[in-house]
C-alpha cells in the first residue's frame, strides 16, 4: 500500500501544471497515468493557443481562468523555459452583417478583462497579414493572443514538479476509486499497488466522468469532440504570422490558421461529436473540410506541403452535476466543471476541461490549490525551486553557441533528425532526464526529433538505436508510445 | 580551413563529381559526409541490377559504391565522416559577377572531434540525395500507430540493422523502392499480402514487377490505395479501396486487410534544406535548383548533381551526371569565372508508366529482367521442339528467355550476421541460381552467423543449396 496526500489521476497539461502548482507546499503528491508518458492525452493534440479570453461567456470560471492563465504564462513560459510567443490573435469577419458579432465579441472581451482589444479594418488587417484572403471585411484583433508548445508545457509542469518532490506512476491505469470510512480514498490500479490518498484530484481527460462516477451517485458524463488537424512545412511557417480565427458563418464554426511556436503553419480543428474515447483517427472528410474553410482566411497557396494531420479529442462536458465551491459562480455544460464533488468530501474534479484548457492550466492549477487548502493546510516548502531549463537545442543556436555545445558534449554535432536539426545528445539528455523519455514519441516531444517534414523516415531507426543502447534493452522492445507499439521484431523472432 | 572544392554528400554522386574534378586538375578536394561511411543510400541498396552502363557488369549497391570508394582511396581526395554540413553560402550571383573565385564559398559543418568547420572553398558540389514522401504528404487517414514506414526506413532496418519491421506487410505505392522491400521482406521470412498502387500504372520499373512481385506471387493492384490505418499502438489492418478516374474511392470497394506493417513507396523529393539556405529557388519541376550546362547553380561556384538536382531512377545516370558536375566545378576553378550563360534544361528520364500488358501470356512469354529496359520478349515453340524467340533488343533478352522457358535462373542478395558486430555484412549468389533454389538458398544464409572479417568478394558459403555457385560477401565488415 503505498500512502500519499494527494493523488492527482491524469498527467495532462491539468494534471502536472497542478502537481507542480502544488509541490510548493510540504505535501506528498503522486501523479498516476495509464500511459507511458505525461502527455499522451488530449494536451497532445490541440491548437497550442494560449487565448487572450474574449471567448468565454462572461461570468464564466473559464473566462475567469482564461484570462488569468493568459497572463502567468508570460512568465512561466520564461521560468519553465517553454516556447512561447506572443503573437497575437485576429478574428476575421467577412461581412458588414456580421460586424455587430464582432462588435459583441469585443464588448464580451473587454467585461472578461482581455487588454488591448481593437477592431481593424480591412485595410490595417492587410497591413498585418498581406496572404489573408479577399474575403476579409474587418477583424478583432487581440495582442495578448499567444501560441506555446503544449508538450514541453506540459513536460515542463511535470519535471519542476518532480525536481520538487512529486512522484510520477506511469503506464497505471486507475480501475477503481472508493471512499474509505472516515475520509481519504483508496485508489485501485492495473499495477496491482493500492494508494491511499486524503486527497483525489481527478484530472483525467476525457475519462474524468468514469473517475468521477466511481465516488459519487451524481454522475456525469463527458461526450468527446473530436477535433482534426493539418500541419504543413516550414517553408510556408511565415505564411501568417498572428493566429486567424473566424466568426461563424453560415458554414458553421469556423476553422482556425495559425502560425505554431515552432515555426510550422497550422489548420484546424474540426468538430465532431463522437463515442469513441480513444476515436484519434483523421478522416478523408475532416481534411477536406479543413481545406474548404482555411481559405476563407487565407489565399490559396499555402498547401502544397502538409507534414502530417491528426486529431484530439475536447472533453465535452454532457451532463454535469453540483459542486460544493459553486455558489456565485455559473456551473453546468457549457463551463469547466472544477471543485469539490459534494457527496464525495476531499475528491476534486478538473472536468469537462476542452478548449481554452491549455490556456487555463497555470490559473486552474492556482484555483484547485485554493480548493485543496481549504481541505488541508498547505505549508509553504523553503526550498521550492520554480526554475526548470529545458534541453540546449542546436536547432536556433548561433555558431559561438553551437560551438560551445559540442565542446561540453561531442555528441552535440551528430545530427540524428535531420529536418528538425536535433543531435544525439538532446535525445540522450531526453533519455536521462528527471522524466525520462523511454519512447520516440516522449523523443519527440521533448527534441522534436521525427517532428520535421520527413516525419521520422530519416532518424527513427537511429532513435530507436539510441533508445535501446541507453536503456539497455533489445531494440524490438523499443516502442512508439504505449505497450505493444514496437518497431522491429527480435531477431530471434523466426 | 580551406580547400579548392568541397563535396557535401559522399554518396555516388559525390564521389563522381570529386573524382572527375581530381582527374582534371583539381587537387586540393574535400567530401563531407554526415553517415558514418561514404557510399550514400546505396548501403542499403543491397539488391543487383547497378552498374549496367557504368561498369558493363551487374553489381550490388554496396558493390557499386565500394568501386567508387576504391577510386577514391587512390587519389589525394580528403573527406570526412560523421561531418553534417548545416550551412553553405555562395558569395556571388549569377546576375552580380564574382571577382574573384577564391572568395566563392563558405562551408559550415560540424563533427565531434572537430566542432564547428569553416571551410573556404573556391567552388562546392550538393550532392546531398534525396528523402521519401510521407503518409502525412499522402493525407493517408486513419489512426497513428506504429508499423507504417516509408520503404527505404524498411529497407534501412532490413539491410543495415538485420532487424524485420513485422510479419504481414501490405506496401502502397508500387515505386520501385516498395518492388524490392516487396521481395526483400518475402525472403527474410515475412508474409507480403498486396501492393496498391492508385495509379493505373507503375512507376517502378517492369523488371521489378517481374521479379519481385510476379516471382513471390505478390498481387498489384492498379487504381487502389489505403483509405484507412487501423490499430491504436502497432498496426492491425488497412482498409484499401478502388477509385476512380478523380482517385476518389469508389463507395462499396472497400476491402479490409490483417497487416502488421504498411510500406509507403509513393515518391522521392531532393533533399534541398540548404540550397534554400543558400538562397537557391527551387524547380517546381524537378524539386531541385536550376543549373547551367556546367551544372552550376545561380550561386556562383555552388554545383549540383544526383539526387539533389532532380530525382533519378537509376544510380548509372547519376554517375554520368555528376561526371559532368565535376568537370564543371573545376572548369570553374582552373579557368576562372565565366558568363553563367544560361539554364540547362534537365533531360529528365521520361516518368516511367509500367504496366504488365493484359494479355500478357506466362506460359508463353516473359519481361525480360536483365537490364531496365524490361523488354517484352515472347518465345513460341517451334514444330521442331525449339524457340522462336521474337520481341527482344538484345541478345541477354534472347538468353533470358530461353532459360526462362527452360530452368528460370536467380540471383539472389541477402545479408548475413557477424559475431559481436551490430551490423551484419551483404552478400549475393555469385551467379544465378535456379529459381526453385531461392529459398533454399535463403535458409543457408540465414543460417550462417561468421566470426571474421570480411572483404568484398570473399566466399561466404561454397556451393549454396547444392547449386554449384558460391555465396559472397558485397560489402565489407569495417564498413565501407
Ligand atoms: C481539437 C482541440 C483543440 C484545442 N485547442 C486548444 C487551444 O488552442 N488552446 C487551449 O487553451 N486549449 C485547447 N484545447 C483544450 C486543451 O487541449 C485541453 O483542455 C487540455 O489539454 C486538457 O488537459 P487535461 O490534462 O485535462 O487532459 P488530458 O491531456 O487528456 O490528460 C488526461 C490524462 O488522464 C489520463 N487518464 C485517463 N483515464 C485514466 C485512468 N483511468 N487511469 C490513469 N490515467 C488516466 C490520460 O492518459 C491522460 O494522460 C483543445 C482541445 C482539442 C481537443
Ligand atoms: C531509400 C532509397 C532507395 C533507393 N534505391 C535505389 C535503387 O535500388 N536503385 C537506384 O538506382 N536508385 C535508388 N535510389 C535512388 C538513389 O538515391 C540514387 O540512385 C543514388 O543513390 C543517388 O545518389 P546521390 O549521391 O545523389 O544520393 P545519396 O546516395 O542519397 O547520397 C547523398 C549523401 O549525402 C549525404 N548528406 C546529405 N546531406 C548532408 C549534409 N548536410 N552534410 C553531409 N552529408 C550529407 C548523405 O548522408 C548521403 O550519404 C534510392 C533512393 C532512396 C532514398
Amino acid at each position: 500500500m503505498i500512502k500519499t496526500d494527494v493523488a492527482i489521476i491524469g498527467a495532462g497539461v491539468n494534471g502536472c501544471a497542478i502537481a507542480r502548482e502544488l509541490s510548493r507546499y510540504k505535501l506528498d503528491i503522486t501523479v498516476i497515468d495509464r500511459c507511458s508518458d505525461v502527455c499522451e492525452g488530449t494536451s497532445k493534440a490541440n491548437s497550442g493557443i494560449i487565448h487572450s479570453g474574449y471567448d468565454a461567456k462572461s461570468g464564466t470560471l473559464m473566462a475567469k481562468l482564461n484570462v488569468r492563465g493568459n497572463l502567468l504564462m508570460h512568465t512561466l513560459s520564461k521560468e519553465l523555459d517553454i516556447p512561447f510567443k506572443k503573437n497575437g490573435s485576429l478574428v476575421l469577419c467577412f461581412s458588414q452583417e456580421d460586424m455587430g458579432k464582432l462588435e459583441e465579441l469585443k464588448e464580451r472581451g473587454e467585461k472578461n478583462k482581455v487588454p488591448g482589444l481593437k477592431i481593424l479594418s480591412r485595410d490595417e488587417v492587410l497591413k498585418k497579414e498581406p496572404n489573408i484572403s479577399d474575403n476579409v471585411y474587418a477583424a478583432l484583433w487581440a495582442p495578448t493572443g499567444s501560441i506555446a508548445c503544449p508538450f514541453i508545457m506540459t513536460v515542463a509542469f511535470a519535471e519542476n514538479a518532480i525536481k520538487n518532490g512529486a512522484k510520477f506512476m506511469m503506464s497505471t491505469l486507475v480501475t477503481d476509486v472508493s471512499g474509505k470510512e472516515n475520509d481519504g480514498y483508496v485508489i485501485k490500479t492495473s499495477k496491482g499497488e493500492e494508494i491511499e490518498a486524503d486527497i483525489v484530484i481527478n484530472a483525467a481527460g476525457v475519462y474524468a466522468d468514469a473517475i468521477h462516477n466511481m465516488v459519487s451517485k451524481n454522475k456525469i458524463k463527458i461526450t468527446p469532440r473530436k477535433g482534426e488537424y493539418i500541419l504543413y512545412d516550414k517553408n510556408v511557417g511565415n505564411y501568417v504570422t498572428s493566429t486567424l480565427f473566424q466568426l461563424p458563418t453560415a458554414l458553421g464554426k469556423g476553422t482556425l490558421v495559425t502560425p505554431t511556436v515552432h515555426g510550422n503553419l497550422m489548420t484546424g480543428p474540426t468538430a465532431e461529436d463522437i463515442r469513441d474515447k480513444e476515436g484519434t483517427d483523421t478522416t478523408a472528410a475532416g481534411t477536406a473540410l479543413l481545406k474548404k474553410k482555411a481559405v476563407l482566411s487565407v489565399k490559396e497557396g499555402y498547401g502544397r506541403n502538409p507534414i502530417t494531420e491528426f486529431a484530439g479529442l475536447r472533453a465535452t462536458l454532457t451532463e454535469a452535476c453540483e459542486l460544493n465551491n459553486f455558489e456565485d459562480e455559473y456551473l453546468g455544460c457549457g463551463d469547466f466543471m472544477i471543485g469539490e464533488v459534494k457527496d464525495a468530501p476531499g475528491f476534486i474534479d478538473v472536468a469537462g476541461m476542452g478548449s481554452p484548457g491549455l490556456s487555463c492550466a497555470p490559473a486552474t492549477a492556482e484555483y484547485v490549490r485554493e480548493l485543496v487548502g481549504k481541505i488541508k493546510e498547505l505549508k509553504e516548502k523553503e526550498d521550492f525551486n520554480p526554475v526548470r531549463k529545458g534541453i540546449k537545442a542546436v536547432n536556433g543556436a548561433t555558431e559561438e553557441e553551437i560551438e560551445a555545445l559540442i565542446k561540453e558534449d561531442p555528441r552535440y554535432a551528430n545530427i540524428i533528425c535531420r529536418c528538425e536539426r536535433v543531435s544525439e545528445a538532446e535525445i540522450v539528455q531526453a533519455i536521462h532526464s528527471i522524466l525520462p523519455a523511454t519512447t520516440l514519441d516522449a523523443i519527440k516531444r521533448r527534441t522534436r526529433a521525427g517532428m520535421g517534414r520527413c516525419q521520422s523516415g530519416f532518424c527513427n531507426p537511429r532513435v530507436v538505436e539510441i533508445l535501446a543502447r541507453e536503456l539497455g534493452v533489445d531494440e524490438s522492445e523499443i516502442n512508439k508510445a504505449q505497450d505493444g507499439s514496437y518497431y522491429v521484431l527480435s531477431k530471434d523472432a523466426n | 580551413m580551406k580547400a579548392q572544392l568541397v563535396v557535401i554528400g559522399g554518396g555516388p554522386a559525390g564521389m563522381a563529381a570529386a573524382l572527375k574534378a581530381y582527374e582534371n586538375g583539381v587537387k586540393d578536394i574535400l567530401i563531407l559526409e554526415r553517415d558514418n561511411t561514404l557510399g550514400g543510400i546505396l548501403n542499403q541498396c543491397i539488391h543487383n541490377g547497378f552498374g549496367l552502363h557504368t561498369f558493363k557488369e551487374e553489381l550490388t549497391g554496396p558493390e557499386y559504391a565500394l568501386r567508387y570508394v576504391h577510386m577514391l582511396k587512390d587519389t589525394d581526395i580528403k573527406y570526412m565522416l560523421n561531418t553534417m554540413v548545416i550551412d553553405v553560402t555562395g558569395r556571388g550571383d549569377k546576375d552580380n559577377e564574382l571577382k574573384d573565385i577564391k572568395d566563392a564559398c563558405v562551408v559550415t559543418a560540424m563533427n565531434g572531434e572537430m566542432g564547428l568547420l569553416k571551410i573556404e572553398a573556391e567552388a562546392v558540389v550538393l550532392a546531398m540525395g534525396c528523402r521519401e514522401k510521407t503518409r502525412g504528404a499522402l493525407n493517408i487517414p486513419g489512426f497513428r500507430p506504429s508499423g507504417v514506414f516509408t520503404a527505404g526506413c524498411a529497407q534501412r532496418y532490413s539491410n543495415i540493422e538485420g532487424l524485420m519491421c513485422g510479419k504481414k506487410v501490405v506496401i502502397v505505392g508500387s515505386g520501385d523502392i516498395g518492388l524490392i522491400m516487396a521481395r526483400r521482406m518475402v525472403l527474410e521470412g515475412a508474409k507480403v499480402i498486396c501492393v496498391a498502387e492508385i495509379m493505373p500504372y507503375s512507376g517502378g520499373l517492369r523488371r521489378n514487377i517481374m521479379q519481385c512481385l510476379d516471382d513471390y506471387d505478390i498481387p498489384l493492384y492498379f487504381r487502389h490505395t489505403v483509405t484507412k490505418i487501423e490499430g491504436k499502438d502497432r498496426l492491425t489492418g488497412v482498409v484499401i479501396c478502388e477509385v476512380g478516374d478523380d482517385f476518389a474511392p469508389i463507395p462499396g470497394t472497400k476491402k479490409h486487410y490483417d497487416c502488421d506493417t504498411l510500406l509507403l513507396s509513393c515518391g522521392l523529393i531532393p533533399e534541398n534544406e540548404l540550397s534554400v539556405a543558400a538562397g537557391m529557388e527551387l524547380d517546381p519541376k524537378t524539386g531541385g535548383p536550376f543549373v547551367n550546362k556546367d551544372f552550376e547553380t545561380p550561386k556562383r561556384g555552388i554545383f549540383a548533381c544526383g539526387n539533389v538536382l532532380h530525382v533519378h531512377d537509376l544510380v548509372d545516370n547519376v554517375s554520368k551526371e555528376s561526371v559532368l558536375a565535376g568537370e564543371g566545378a573545376a572548369k570553374l576553378i582552373l579557368e576562372g569565372v565565366k558568363d553563367w550563360g544560361e539554364v540547362q534544361e534537365l533531360k529528365l528520364p521520361a516518368k516511367s508508366q509500367n504496366t504488365i500488358p493484359k494479355d500478357f501470356d506466362k506460359t508463353r512469354q516473359v519481361i525480360c529482367i536483365r537490364c531496365p529496359r524490361g523488354c517484352l520478349v515472347t518465345a513460341d515453340k517451334k514444330e521442331d521442339g525449339t524457340l522462336d524467340i521474337t520481341g527482344n533488343s538484345c541478345p541477354m533478352g534472347f538468353e533470358f528467355a530461353t532459360n526462362e522457358m527452360t530452368a528460370p535462373k536467380r540471383t539472389v542478395t541477402s545479408f548475413v550476421s557477424i559475431k559481436g558486430k551490430k551490423n551484419p555484412v551483404p552478400v549475393k549468389t555469385k551467379g544465378e541460381i535456379p529459381k526453385s533454389s531461392v529459398f533454399e538458398c535463403m535458409k543457408t544464409i540465414k543460417a550462417v552467423e561468421l566470426d571474421r572479417e570480411v572483404k568484398v568478394g570473399d566466399v561466404i558459403i561454397e556451393n549454396v543449396a547444392g547449386t554449384g555457385i558460391d555465396v559472397v560477401a558485397t560489402g565489407e565488415t569495417d564498413g565501407i
